[in-house]
């Protein structure tokens, strides 16, 4: 046996070194068991931004296409549509969009790029049902408002530019996603011009 | 024991024997995977030739373009011949067993090959076609004796056929293989043929194992933090023996 | 305090510090480990890697005859980090054996599994034999072809049971040949039941320990009957658990939490270095670690042109092949891990440790390590008539280890004992 006192000190400093340094190399360690979680190359492929042609839809018709496994809304709207959001708003939970449920370029009272094309993500902010399109046969749902949007789950229900009504239980409008236009017929889903 | 050692001096050439094992024809190739130029190369060699009956199922385009530094968009427009997405895996549309009917078996996916048999054989393997009419396709493989491709090189490297000399073995004058030369058929020189190959084992190099540079790098942080947490876990041993000895 | 508020809430509920004392800051290791003494802690440490790793890989691996493999590749380059859990437990696979053999001849070097801790030896080689069954279905997972064809091998052996073979060998398979029937039930055991298994036996393998005391590298307690210590030579620098002292005086020893700790520290520092070189620069480990043939998918109607298992069975597969006979191979080859088991009967001696046994041991425990390294290399070779004869005579000098221990154990011509731990 030593008898070369005790310094405590110096094994303090050594305990708690050492400590560090080893949970650093655990927190280390610990990166490629959490990053393995994040979407792989397979899921980011199928989840690539995806392009629609728009060329053939109809005034007041909707084509679905899927983007990162969910259905994505793209609508011509009519001329009376686009009227006829401004004529609703005191019925709006979130008339202005100020919640962000939209890139900052569709903060606007179509939530869009042109007016008469409306894209959404078509999935209810309540529970994440798909709600139903109802061109000309909404009245029955919204007094005044010819069309709009009526999620069957739990009732809840939107404008023709997604905007959410008051009293019902989704929360917000619905999530517009970021969309550019390559050219006049072709939309693409996923990407969108930063500048 | 001593029997033992003699018997573990028997062992020896054993070992050596083990470690070959190779084809003789199989010879060195000097890759770098580091060389971007020459996988871009490799690469472009693998689409423009390879990839008609061989696939690379598991390795995916916008992948190969990233870690080869390739735009994704001029590797679109050049290196995408089927219209596939950039996300998607390397791949064509033969029919297998319409394959195995035109080659014997169907052409095997690439994407593990130099895995599977080394760089070196790879490299050898695409130098080492000749002449040899009383195959299916006209030419043999000196490191793959029989193969049943054709050599689809051919347009790059003309085709080469087995050199002799007459030497006298043993009292006996007999013919004696010295290599392989091409009729000259080809748009390369014998050089330019042979960086074409070594391009394209180095882009097969990189498909088989694309993270390998990502892992040496990384490789190296680790054992460099492992020896500053030697240090000081060895200070700290020390500091609490002291009650000990 | 609120900490000791808590710890005592806990101790009145679960005996939380009582088992840290009793097992770590109060329980006495003899003073004199050396670094032998590593391997258990290591063991551990890549059984946690294994799980630990194996978890995650089971998050992306398809167990189906058309995805095994490629979901392998799928990992290898879609997930993040994919690749690195892979090689972390195919590396680990092969550490766990290197360190579990090492593990196994510190016990033979110093007697550990003389009495009182033959049970301990069994405990561990019931783990032994269970990694075993780990690694060997672990191995058919990634569904390359000297996974498929080392499989069919391995289960063929199970063939040479007289009467039952081959249905036996149907029914393991659950198919006619391996197939993704085979991978599926492996898969299951893979990564459930045997790890559940070897955790519940390592516990035992501890409580074992714990309950006899730790072994050393002199091969004499350290607990001596009261009494016969006399006043000097005992101490009072360290406190020990009242458990180990019934009736016992406790000599030369230090608690292991936290002077082996430290230690251990130590260890598994210097182990990750050889163990992360390995994983980052050398993965194939040479084509022993990851083996080529498996970087192409099984394929039922091609056999590679050279099949041998991983070198971690490969002693006892060169065991298999020695011999002419199906039958007698494979009885040959599983006594070969039967007389291990057995080595506490075989070994009649009174004193433990090499130190202090006869030369004719010293040689005869070497005869056995080269024996047995021969027959490792031996088992990965093509059989030609002279590995062949080799293996026959290595096979003999393995089980000869046994016999002759058997023999010269009775009356020994050992050296005297020392009276206390001498390092």
């Amino acid at each position: 046996m030593s008898n070369a006192p005790v310094d405590n000190s110096r094994r303090r400093f050594l305990t708690v070194t050492t400590a560090v340094v080893g949970g650093a190399g655990a927190v280390g360690a610990a990166v490629p068991f959490i990053a393995s979680w994040m979407p792989s190359a397979k899921a980011k492929s199928a989840g690539a931004p995806v392009e629609a042609d728009i060329s053939k839809i109809e005034p007041g018709q909707m084509i679905r296409v899927e983007w990162r496994g969910k259905p994505v809304w793209i609508i011509s709207r009519t001329k009376e549509m686009i009227d006829g959001l401004a004529k609703h708003e005191d019925k709006l939970r979130d008339p202005a969009s100020e919640v962000e449920q939209q890139p900052s370029w569709a903060k606007n009272r179509g939530r869009s790029i042109k007016e008469d094309i409306f894209v959404a993500v078509g999935i209810c902010t309540h529970l994440g049902c798909s709600p139903g399109y109802y061109p000309g046969t909404f009245e029955e749902q919204v007094e005044g408002v010819p069309d709009g949007f009526f999620c069957p789950c739990h009732g809840s229900k939107f404008d023709m530019a997604g905007r959410v009504f008051a009293g019902v239980p989704a929360p917000t409008n619905l999530v517009i996603p970021p969309y550019k236009f390559l050219n006049d017929t072709t939309i693409v889903i996923g990407l969108e011009d930063t500048a | 024991m001593k029997k033992l050692l003699l018997l573990l001096v028997a062992l020896v050439p054993g070992f050596a024997f083990a470690a070959g094992g190779n084809n003789e024809h199989v010879v060195h190739a000097d890759i770098d995977l580091t060389d971007k130029a020459s996988l871009q190369r490799g690469a472009q060699l693998f689409m423009n030739y390879c990839l008609g009956c061989h696939q690379m199922q598991y390795q995916r385009y916008e992948r190969t373009f990233n870690d080869l530094d390739i735009p994704v968009e001029i590797g679109k427009d050049n290196l995408i011949f089927s219209g596939e997405k950039v996300g998607n895996h390397i791949t064509n549309g033969m029919d297998s067993k319409q394959a195995s009917k035109w080659f014997g078996a169907p052409p095997p996916d690439l994407t593990l090959e130099a895995r599977l048999r080394g760089p070196d054989w790879v490299y050898s393997y695409l130098i080492s076609f000749y002449k040899d009419p009383s195959r299916p396709f006209g030419v043999n493989n000196l490191v793959f004796p029989n193969v049943g491709m054709p050599h689809v090189l051919e347009e790059l490297q003309g085709l080469p056929t087995k050199k002799f000399e007459t030497a006298l073995v043993d009292g006996e004058n007999k013919e004696r293989f010295i290599g392989l030369e091409s009729d000259g058929t080809g748009r390369m020189s014998p050089d330019e043929y042979n960086q074409a190959a070594l391009d394209l084992t180095n882009f097969l190099t990189y498909v088989g194992e694309p993270m390998r540079l990502e892992r040496e790098a990384l490789g190296y942080k680790v054992i460099v933090f492992l020896l500053v947490f030697l240090v000081f876990s060895y200070l700290l041993k020390k500091e609490y023996w002291r009650d000990v000895h | 305090m609120m900490f000791q508020k808590i710890v005592d809430w806990i101790d009145a509920r679960i005996p939380m510090t009582e088992t840290w004392n009793k097992h770590l800051a109060q329980y006495p290791a003899p003073k004199n480990f050396n670094g032998w003494y590593v391997f258990g802690a290591l063991a551990i440490l890549v059984l946690v890697n294994q799980i630990l790793t194996g978890i995650w890989l089971t998050m992306n691996y398809e167990p189906s005859g058309d995805g095994a493999f490629r979901s392998i590749e799928y990992i290898m380059r879609d997930v993040d980090y994919g690749w690195l859990l892979r090689y972390l437990h195919s590396t680990g696979a092969s550490a766990f054996f290197v360190v579990v053999y090492l593990h196994m001849f510190r016990g033979m070097m110093y007697g550990s599994y003389q009495k009182p801790r033959e049970l301990l030896w069994l405990f561990g080689m019931l783990i032994y034999l269970v990694l075993m069954a780990e690694a060997f279905m672990g191995y058919l997972l990634p569904w390359g072809q000297m996974s498929y064809w080392g499989a069919q091998v391995i289960i063929s052996l199970f063939g040479a049971i007289p009467y039952f073979g081959d249905d036996i060998t149907l029914w393991i398979r659950g198919d006619y040949v391996v197939s993704g029937a085979t991978l599926n039930r492996f898969f299951a055991l893979h990564v459930i039941a045997l790890p559940l298994v070897l955790v519940i036996l390592v516990f035992l393998h501890i409580i074992a320990l714990h309950e006899v005391g730790s072994n050393n590298p002199d091969g004499i307690e350290i607990k001596r009957k009261e009494g016969t210590v006399p006043k000097e030579a005992q101490t009072t620098q360290f406190t020990f658990h009242p458990y180990y002292k019934k009736g016992k005086t406790i000599i030369d020893a230090i608690p292991f939490y936290p002077y082996y700790i430290v230690k251990d520290i130590v260890a598994v520092a210097i182990f990750f270095i050889f163990f992360c070189y390995i994983v980052f620069f050398m993965p194939e480990g040479g084509g022993y670690f990851l083996e080529k043939p498996n970087f192409e998918a099984a394929n039922p109607l091609k056999t590679p042109e050279h099949i041998a298992p991983v070198w971690y069975f490969t002693p006892f597969y060169a065991i298999l092949r020695a011999v002419p006979d199906k039958l007698a191979g494979v009885l040959l080859m599983f006594a070969a891990i039967a007389v291990l088991a057995l080595l506490p009967w075989f070994d009649r001696g009174k004193v433990r440790s090499i130190r202090y046994r006869s030369v004719l041991h010293k040689l005869n425990l070497v005869q056995f390590v080269i024996s047995f390294v021969i027959l490792g290399y031996l088992g990965v070779q093509a059989p030609t008539p002279m590995f062949t004869l080799m293996s026959q005579i290595f096979t003999l000098t393995y089980f000869g280890f046994f016999f002759a221990l058997f023999v010269y154990s009775k009356n020994e011509d050992t050296k005297p004992l020392p009276e206390r731990l001498t390092r």
